[in-house]
């Protein structure tokens, strides 16, 4: 909580933000000393005794405790990258990967909020599935069992968000209904899921979610853990939609009651409209949270980014 | 209510009988898909498999005596203890060191709160599991052996092998010692009632904290010094590949209580800034115009709004601490969700298995969220 106003000279700004008391200065001067003695070896570590090129790690492994190996990263980015997709394959994955990050950043333009972005991201979903998988227009059909890396990583999170949200509305609603049954179904369910961790659900499904299902009929592991992630996002979304929802005054439900609005009229177009905008830092919050989360596919085997680095750091040539 | 779906109580009726048809067809659905399956792959169902023998050694046992030969329900209890015992120190540390960032956050130097912004902002974007992992290597392949082990404080070892510290060696008098404080605590208590009956009836103040600190640290401290202060240490020695005597954090405690703690230190941090920005000036103002005094002004004023908001959040990050030391199992400390997904393995009790890390984390969650209620209700300000 800096009181010094924007503008003032250097001089004084540094007085007032770093010297401004004996208690202070002293502070300033034992972490100016501390970043020091931290900084300069861990310059000379990641630059000046770093190994950038060493195809056979031969050099890596003499650097051990001196220097880092970034030879790793320019040996196995491939696989980091796209994990066992077959090799010459693998411009397919980046581009999907590309097109993810184009969405991403599209969605994040102000002048882009427009209705055809819904199909924009149709497309863009399409050309994805129909990159990864192929069989179609002379491409290679490559089973889901073999998808890797980053590709991995942002597929988990993007199709997790993006079916977990629509449901996280529809739980909400559920918990803030008047039917008794549909309410405890909704509170059951949201509670249940929130109060166990993401592994024992992704274990369930990796697990259990096999003896769920008619004999003969089976999902891939995959599809398995994409349906746990979608269920877990769904239940903590729907908590924060319903935070929004709370925050919208009687006085707007009643006055669409008064227009004669039906409940899903009522809610599409006056309730949910305000409360959805006003949950957008918590739901960012979520999203973001659930993106991290995505890494612990990695315990149930799966060949997402996390997976693949570490990996890439077991194979011998590169155990220091 | 007319028998009309244009009737809005019998249609909300109809569509609560559906919903409750279908998910109850759904559930019958898939129970007698698991029946059948559970038959045709000759998998017994029910916990019997919990009396049979584990086979299987735990690296970490330090509640309970476990040997390979003892039955799968003393491994889980096993497991069980694990898990609490690093939920509680994590919560314990975190809670420590997230109040520190978050007052440093606040700070009026700017290069305190700028490294304590840069720490928020790193630990709570990078994903747990990555961190856990980032530990681990360092403690288990980045520490030299045992042979060449680092000794920053005297006593203690920093090995790949785990962190050996010395323990007290217990004797008679320590008993004494910690009865002793238990009754300082007591006769603290006692006075700070007394001195709040006497100030409500006659105004005369008195320095209960500190009367009661020096009663809650004297009383054991004359105790121990009366015993003729018996401190023994045992300290670690190296034998052969590893350390004898003292006690030995193992790698992967050490990596997942680390891990654990400054994750959810970050998190904490942030609760913490909220919760001291969320008091008005104006409060800090009018306490001081009442001409209380400044530790008076943080402890009626202050921190009791401050608490309002601090503590619901907190008590979740407990809760997601507790959830979050499940990522155990990819590091290979032998907690509960660890030790289940051994059974598991070796039984073929999916089901079992599952159900008991869900009742667990769930009766967890639920007293935790019971608690939370409660001390909302109790704090709620009165409004008209």
């Amino acid at each position: 909580m800096s009181v010094q106003k924007k503008g003032a000279d250097p001089v004084s700004w540094v007085r007032a933000n770093l010297f401004s008391s004996w208690g202070n200065t002293l502070t300033t001067l034992v972490i100016l000393y501390l970043l020091w003695k931290l900084a300069l070896p861990f310059l000379d570590w990641a630059l000046l005794e770093a190994v950038w090129w060493s195809p056979d790690g031969k050099a890596c492994r003499e650097a051990k405790g001196t220097g880092a190996c970034w030879a790793l990263i320019a040996d196995k980015h491939r696989f980091m990258l796209f994990g066992t997709y077959p090799f010459e394959q693998q411009w397919r994955p980046a581009l999907a990967s590309l097109i993810f990050i184009a969405l991403y950043i599209v969605s994040a333009l102000r002048a882009c909020w427009r209705p055809w972005l819904a199909l924009v991201w149709l497309g863009g979903l399409a050309a994805i599935g129909v990159l990864m998988w192929g069989g179609v227009f002379g491409l290679v059909y490559v089973e889901n069992g073999r998808w890797g890396g980053l590709a991995l990583t942002l597929l988990l999170a993007t199709f997790g968000i993006a079916f977990a949200f629509p449901l996280s509305i529809f739980l909400a609603l559920g918990r803030r209904s008047t039917m008794p049954v549909i309410r405890s179904l909704a509170i059951g369910f949201i509670e249940l899921i929130r109060g166990v961790p993401l592994i024992s659900l992704l274990f369930m499904a990796s697990v259990m979610l096999p003896l769920f299902l008619p004999e003969g009929l089976s999902i891939d592991k995959l599809l398995r853990a994409q349906i746990a992630m979608i269920l877990f996002a769904a239940a903590y979304l729907a908590e924060v939609v319903r935070g929004g929802l709370q925050a919208i005054p009687r006085g707007q439900y009643e006055a669409a009651q008064a227009l004669g609005l039906s409940y899903w009229r009522m809610m599409g177009f006056i309730i949910l409209p305000q409360a959805l905008r006003i949950s957008i830092p918590p739901l960012v919050n979520t999203f973001i949270g659930f993106f991290k989360d995505t890494s612990l596919v990695l315990i149930i085997g799966l060949f997402d980014l996390l997976t693949t680095i570490k990996v890439s750091l077991s194979e011998p040539k590169w155990r220091l | 209510m007319r028998y009309s779906l244009r009737d809005a109580r019998f249609r909300a009726l109809v569509f609560q009988v559906v919903a409750l048809g279908a998910v109850a067809a759904a559930a019958a659905y898939l129970v007698s898909n698991t029946v059948a399956n559970l038959e045709s792959r000759k998998i017994a169902s029910g916990f019997g498999f919990l009396a049979r023998e584990a086979g299987f050694a735990i690296g970490e046992t330090t509640l309970i005596v476990y040997s390979a030969a003892d039955n799968y329900l003393r491994a889980v209890f096993v497991g069980l203890a694990n898990t609490f015992r690093v939920a509680l120190l994590g919560v314990a540390l975190a809670t420590v060191l997230g109040t520190v960032i978050g007052l440093a956050r606040l700070s009026s130097n700017w290069l305190v709160s700028r490294l304590a912004t840069i720490y928020v902002e790193v630990l709570r974007n990078v994903p747990l599991l990555v961190q856990l992992f980032f530990w681990y290597a360092i403690i288990a392949e980045n520490l030299p052996g045992p042979r060449a082990a680092l000794d920053p404080l005297p006593g203690v070892f920093l090995s790949n092998r785990g962190i050996a510290v010395p323990t007290l060696i217990t004797e008679a008098a320590h008993s004494w010692v910690l009865a002793a404080f238990l009754l300082g605590v007591v006769l603290a208590w006692r006075v700070a009632v007394w001195a709040r009956r006497r100030q409500a009836r006659t105004g005369a103040q008195f320095h209960a904290f500190w009367a009661g600190v020096a009663i809650a640290l004297g009383l054991p401290l004359i105790v121990f010094l009366a015993a003729g202060a018996p401190m023994r240490l045992e300290v670690p020695a190296l034998a052969g590949f590893n350390f004898v005597g003292g006690a030995t954090l193992t790698p992967e405690f050490a990596a997942l209580l680390t891990g654990l703690t400054v994750y959810t230190a970050a998190f904490i941090a942030e609760i913490v800034r909220a919760g001291v920005l969320a008091v008005q000036r104006g409060q800090f103002e009018a306490a001081d115009a009442l001409g209380l005094r400044r530790n008076l002004v943080m402890r009626l004023v202050v921190l009791p709004q401050a608490l309002r908001v601090i503590v619901p959040p907190l008590t979740s990050q407990y809760l997601n601490l507790t959830k979050n030391s499940s990522l155990a199992v990819a590091i290979g400390y032998p907690d509960l969700v660890s030790i289940a997904n051994t059974a598991i393995n070796q039984t073929g009790q999916a089901i079992e298995g599952i159900a008991m890390i869900m009742a667990v984390y769930l009766t967890i969650s639920l007293s935790i969220s019971a608690f939370m209620n409660w001390y909302n209700k109790r704090i709620a300000l009165v409004e008209r």
